[in-house]
């Protein structure tokens, strides 16, 4: 494999696991606490760090897991107290941010962890870091961790799939039938945590915030069926992630700024021009309705 | 053995109790409603029966076992506007939705549950919109769909919540043909209302609720000026008879 092409595919394995957590944050107007949980899983992995001192993938994915979980909950806690969704959401996002930001700053100047690295990512160094495992060699580490979390998140999907369209479109009666709607809850968030810390490494907390948001916002203008926006949204975000390789290469800027930016205008072209929902379209085809009314 | 029978159930909300000490016997085979006004906390009651909300207190069984062991017998329609009907999904697969319950992780509805589903939809009129996507079903149509997935429950007790909120005729009558069919089969619905003019119509038993239970029986028997007066207080101009024409005792 060349160079590019592990950039690539490091890429697009981050924005199809992005994509599936995605699908399900937006259904479920949760969006915005992807963009939470991929900056605290910061404080998950200084302090997996700090515990284990060293940078094993193991512990950072607990660690990341386990900060992302207590994220939402906090979030939850502040929320049944009284505190309006959003607040909630940006006063834990900042707070416990800002408490790994510190502890990187303290105790772990001097490992591969540093704060502007997580917020914009490096791609151009993953193909640098391979790992031999299974007997495979020369894989970079960033390509098998995002491999591991994308199966965790398909098998996952797969298993809850009715169960997690049910708590999204109805959790009274998902949670009448018995459906653990809960645990799905704190599920998805463990599952977004995962993806978070396994592509943040590579890309970036911002790229991780598009690609969770973006195309499957981008999908549902494009469809209506759940299937099939699982499918649009993984489509959209490998094209956003090839279009903004090459497009970063033309212009000799960031990688994944690059990336982000195109998820962003797949939504605009979507929001114009999508057959059902698009701006545009709706007012051609509003026009062709009023001259037919007035024929009439 | 009652179909539903509740013992003193409180639910608070920030310590205000929003029902206190309800108890009661629903009869099998009728149509209950449970009236009362906004704020008296007649959704609080069915969520506190099928455990959707906490109880502060009190006790509910469902054919004498507590709610959590009858599940399969119970089916639920929550208020039309307690979802987002812009979700990407069609009628036929809301219906199936139903099923979810009986059919258990990582399997999907086969062809016996989608056929199921298409009757449960023909039994409210709506098997011609079977693949129309829910953001484009009226209001009636949407709850005629949610009603056609509670029948896919398949079960004997029936909770509705509002049923009859913002529907046209055709859904109205729709509902009441489907509320007569479940009784002769036997079932028990409960049906939380707030239309006092279509009470005596409806049903056979109904509960006044303001917060507690201020009366419940056969309509016959205990939808009486008094009580209602009771329930609503000074607040239903309406039972007035002189004032005004309409009088939903006559």
């Amino acid at each position: 494999m060349t160079y590019t092409m592990w950039i690539i595919l490091t890429a697009s394995l981050v924005s199809v696991a992005c994509s599936i957590v995605g699908v399900l944050l937006v259904l479920r107007k949760m969006a915005m606490i992807s963009d939470a949980i991929s900056h605290t899983v910061l404080l998950g992995l200084v302090s997996a760090f700090l515990i284990t001192q060293s940078l094993d993938g193991l512990a950072m994915f607990i660690g990341a897991a386990i900060a992302g979980i207590l994220t939402a909950v906090f979030i939850q806690l502040l929320n049944s107290a009284g505190v309006q969704a959003d607040a909630a959401i940006g006063i834990v996002f900042t707070f416990l941010f800002a408490i790994g930001v510190i502890l990187v700053s303290m105790f772990a100047r001097d490992v591969h962890l540093d704060v502007e690295h997580s917020i914009m990512g490096e791609l151009a160094f993953i193909p640098w870091t391979t790992v031999d495992w299974l007997g495979i060699e020369g894989v970079p580490q960033a390509v098998w961790m995002i491999s591991i979390v994308l199966v965790i998140n398909i098998i996952l999907l797969f298993v809850f799939y009715k169960e997690f369209k049910l708590s999204s479109f109805d959790p009274h009666l998902a949670a009448a039938l018995g459906i653990p709607v809960v645990f799905l809850h704190y599920l998805l968030m463990g599952m977004t945590s995962i993806t978070a810390v396994a592509s943040f490494d590579a890309v970036g907390a911002i790229l991780v915030v598009a690609m969770i948001i973006a195309p499957p916002a981008t999908a549902y203008l494009l469809t209506e069926q759940l299937g099939k926006m699982f499918i649009y949204s993984a489509i959209i975000a490998v094209l956003s992630a090839i279009s903004g390789y090459y497009f970063a290469a033309m212009l000799d800027t960031n990688i994944a700024g690059m990336m982000a930016t195109m998820t962003g205008l797949f939504f605009l072209a979507a929001f114009l021009f999508s057959p059902t929902h698009g701006v545009v379209i709706k007012k051609i085809r509003n026009r062709f309705t009023t001259y037919s009314n007035d024929e009439a | 053995m009652n179909p539903v029978s509740t013992n003193n159930i409180t639910v608070a909300y920030h310590r205000k109790p929003v029902i206190q000490n309800v108890s009661f016997e629903a009869p099998e085979g009728k149509l209950i409603g449970i009236v009362g006004p906004n704020g008296a906390g007649k959704s609080t009651l069915i969520k506190s029966i099928l455990g959707l909300v906490p109880k502060a207190s009190g006790n509910i069984s469902i054919y004498g076992k507590p709610y959590k062991k009858q599940r399969q017998i119970v089916g639920y329609v929550p208020q039309r506007g307690s979802v987002d009907w812009d979700f990407p999904t069609n009628a036929l697969d809301v219906v199936l939705m139903g099923k979810y319950g009986q059919i258990g992780l990582i399997r999907r509805p086969n062809k016996k549950d989608k056929q199921e589903a298409l009757e449960c939809l023909a039994q409210v009129g709506m098997e011609a919109f079977a693949n129309r996507q829910i953001s484009q079903l009226s209001g009636g149509q949407q709850q005629r769909v949610f009603l056609a997935r509670a029948l896919a429950q398949n079960a004997f007790v029936y909770f509705m919540d509002e049923p009859f909120v913002g529907v046209d005729a055709a859904t109205e009558k729709a509902i009441i043909q489907l509320l007569t069919d479940l009784k002769s089969k036997g079932k028990t619905v409960l049906v939380v209302h707030h239309d006092l003019q279509t009470v005596k119509d409806y049903f056979d038993w109904v509960m006044l609720l303001n917060i507690r239970k201020i009366a419940f029986g056969p309509t016959e028997e205990v939808f009486t000026q008094e009580h209602l007066q009771k329930t609503y207080g000074g607040r239903l101009a309406f039972l007035d008879q002189e004032s005004n024409g309409v009088n939903p005792l006559a």
